[in-house]
């Protein structure tokens, strides 16, 4: 079956609507992009899109509430809500360094969630 | 040891007020251009300004060559100030600058505080338009916040402030709010923007509208706000090209929060305290080359400038600042010779004066054009006289574009009375 997906290539501010052709699953004809980039990112987006994850974990005895964590990588885009899920029920204890992994192996992507601020202890007020 | 009372006064040479991105970069810089005396003053608890809440990643791509979130960039900065020994003083809120440099400032360990500063930088980053500004009819209830204060109960305080959302205008908060609140459990209904445009990054659109199937909707604006006590509702309509609500077009969105991201306008009260002279387009102060103020040693970078959406743009800017504060209190002065006049598109310049004698290696000077123009040209004048001509494929509002004015310019035109830059179709 032939489909047709439109998407827009972010590589820069034309922001331009690109055209795939889609056979059977099976990337065809790509138009609309007005440079080579946007013909990659298409096909990317198409085949394999990941995407950074970012959120905030509670942190117990620490100065700050809350820590900011995000994937070590970039992690298939079908794997956030799960991701999620799991970083949702997570709670931490201080202290916490930048760059520490939280979370091991998340949604079974091989990939860490680390923290991306660093959290001393203390009381916050 | 000092005792501790109600009445401090201090020296230094260099105050700094704010602790963002832009005042710890101009820290650093300063330093290594020779100030050692340095003193930042931060009202929050924390270094790292507003960048402590922007949890996402997406800044430092130019400056680090690598994605970083906003607390990892911020962190490289603090890490930078610890290692040079600078001290920062947090819970610190400066009240009052004085056109001589007198600053007073308040914090609960030293009670009220006066600094004698031998030059000054302003940071203070800007705030956002409250709804105030807005003018939307409908009741006072509960569940209305700015994007920027949900983001900081959400990612700072770890509270969501509401299940049912509805977001009105695409700026960038706005979008990285309706990605975050969607993670978080919520349902994002709709982003409604007044122009036929969003004024957010394309990546923002992409990474945090569509992925997630959240409607834009372009043209359209908030008429009504219902509920009590707290919002159960919102009615939009469509525009006209005049942006005036189009009737018949009403349609009503049940939702317990509605967020503003209607844009940011630089913080600017201080600067007013102290004299300092401001751009009605920008919000902040106009300043020569030197990114020096009209009033002499008080200088500014960063989002109270002028408001930025890259992070390195402001972390360049700083630099600057740091570097020609430093010259400052080496007793080199700058004035405003050259006016950079501004025409066909382009809405403002910073700086908006040269002094051709301060431009020893290629200054940058940034500006923002008023409307979307696609293959067209930026150019720049000395006298009359095309030097810069730049294809541009696309300049957008949304985006903070440059150029640079060359030392070899000022040589050719070493007379020169009038710069000017503008938008050009050809
Ligand atoms: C929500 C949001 C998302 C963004 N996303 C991106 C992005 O994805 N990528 C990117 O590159 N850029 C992004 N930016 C832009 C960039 O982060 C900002 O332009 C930059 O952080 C501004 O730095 P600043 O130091 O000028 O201001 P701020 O970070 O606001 O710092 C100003 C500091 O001054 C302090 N202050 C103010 N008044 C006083 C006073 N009277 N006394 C003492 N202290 C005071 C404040 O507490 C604050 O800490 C984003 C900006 C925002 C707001
Ligand atoms: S295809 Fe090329 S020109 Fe078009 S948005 Fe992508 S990077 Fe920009």
């Amino acid at each position: 079956m032939k489909t047709k997906k439109e998407l827009t290539c972010i590589g820069c501010p034309m922001g331009c609507l690109v055209s795939v052709e889609l056979e059977d699953g099976a990337i065809g004809e790509i138009s609309g992009n007005s440079c080579p980039h946007g013909k990659e990112y298409a096909e990317k987006e198409l085949t394999y899109p990941e995407r950074t994850l970012t959120s905030t974990i509670p942190v117990d005895g620490g100065e700050i509430r809350m820590v900011p964590v995000k994937t070590a990588l970039d992690i298939p885009k079908d794997k956030i809500f799960e991701a999620m899920a799991q970083v949702r029920k997570m709670r931490l204890t201080a202290p916490i360094e930048a760059g520490n992994t939280v979370i091991k192996n998340i949604a079974g992507t091989g990939i860490d969630i680390i923290a991306t601020r660093t959290v001393n202890v203390g009381v916050w007020i | 040891m000092k005792e501790k009372e109600d009445y401090f006064m201090l020296n230094k040479e260099l105050v700094i007020i704010g602790a963002g991105p832009a005042g710890l970069a101009a820290a650093v810089r300063a330093h290594e251009k020779g100030v050692s005396d340095i003193l930042i003053l931060e009202r929050d608890d924390a270094p790292g300004g507003i960048l402590n809440q922007c949890i996402h990643n997406g800044f430092g791509l130019h400056t680090f060559k690598e994605e970083l979130t906003g607390p990892e960039y911020a962190g490289r900065f603090i890490d930078k100030v610890r290692e040079l020994g600078i001290e920062i003083k947090l819970n610190t809120m400066v009240l009052d600058i004085s056109r001589d440099k007198l600053i007073t400032a308040v914090n609960p360990d030293d009670g009220i505080l006066e600094i004698r500063a031998g030059a000054v930088i302003l940071a203070m980053g800007c705030r956002e338009r409250p709804r105030g500004a807005l003018n939307i009819p409908g009741s006072r209830c509960a569940g209305i916040f700015t994007a920027g204060t949900a983001q900081r109960l959400v990612n700072i305080d770890g509270y969501m402030p509401g299940k049912e959302v509805v977001i009105l205008g695409s700026g960038d908060i706005g979008l990285i709010m309706a990605r975050r609140m969607t993670l978080e459990g919520a349902k994002v209904k709709a982003v409604v923007e007044l122009m036929p445009y969003s004024t957010g990054l394309k990546r923002n659109i992409v990474q945090c509208l569509d992925d997630y199937g959240i409607p834009l909707l372009l043209s359209h604006t908030i008429t009504k706000i219902g509920g009590k006590k707290r919002l159960e509702s919102v009615t939009i309509s469509e525009v006209d090209e005049s942006r005036r609500p189009i009737a018949g077009t009403e349609q009503t969105i049940d939702c317990d929060t509605l967020l503003l991201s209607v844009g940011l306008l630089p913080e600017n009260e201080l600067s007013r305290i102290c004299g300092v002279e401001l751009s009605p387009v920008t919000g902040g102060a106009i300043v020569n080359e030197s990114l020096q103020t009209s009033v002499p040693g008080v200088f500014a970078c960063g989002n109270v400038l002028h408001v930025h959406d890259l992070v390195d743009n402001v972390s360049a800017e700083s630099y600057l600042a740091g570097e020609t504060a430093a010259a400052f209190l080496r007793g080199e002065s700058s004035g405003r010779e050259i006016l950079i006049k501004t025409s066909g598109g382009v809405r403002y310049t910073v700086p908006a004066y040269v002094s051709p004698s301060h431009v020893t290696q290629p200054l940058e000077v940034r500006f923002r054009v008023g409307e979307v123009y696609k293959n067209s040209f930026v150019s720049v004048y000395f006298d009359g006289q095309r030097e810069t001509h730049l294809k541009k494929r696309i300049l957008t509002p949304g985006e903070m574009e440059q150029v640079l004015l060359r030392p070899a310019h000022f040589k050719k035109h070493s007379d020169c009375k009038e710069i000017s830059i503008r938008v050009e179709a050809d």
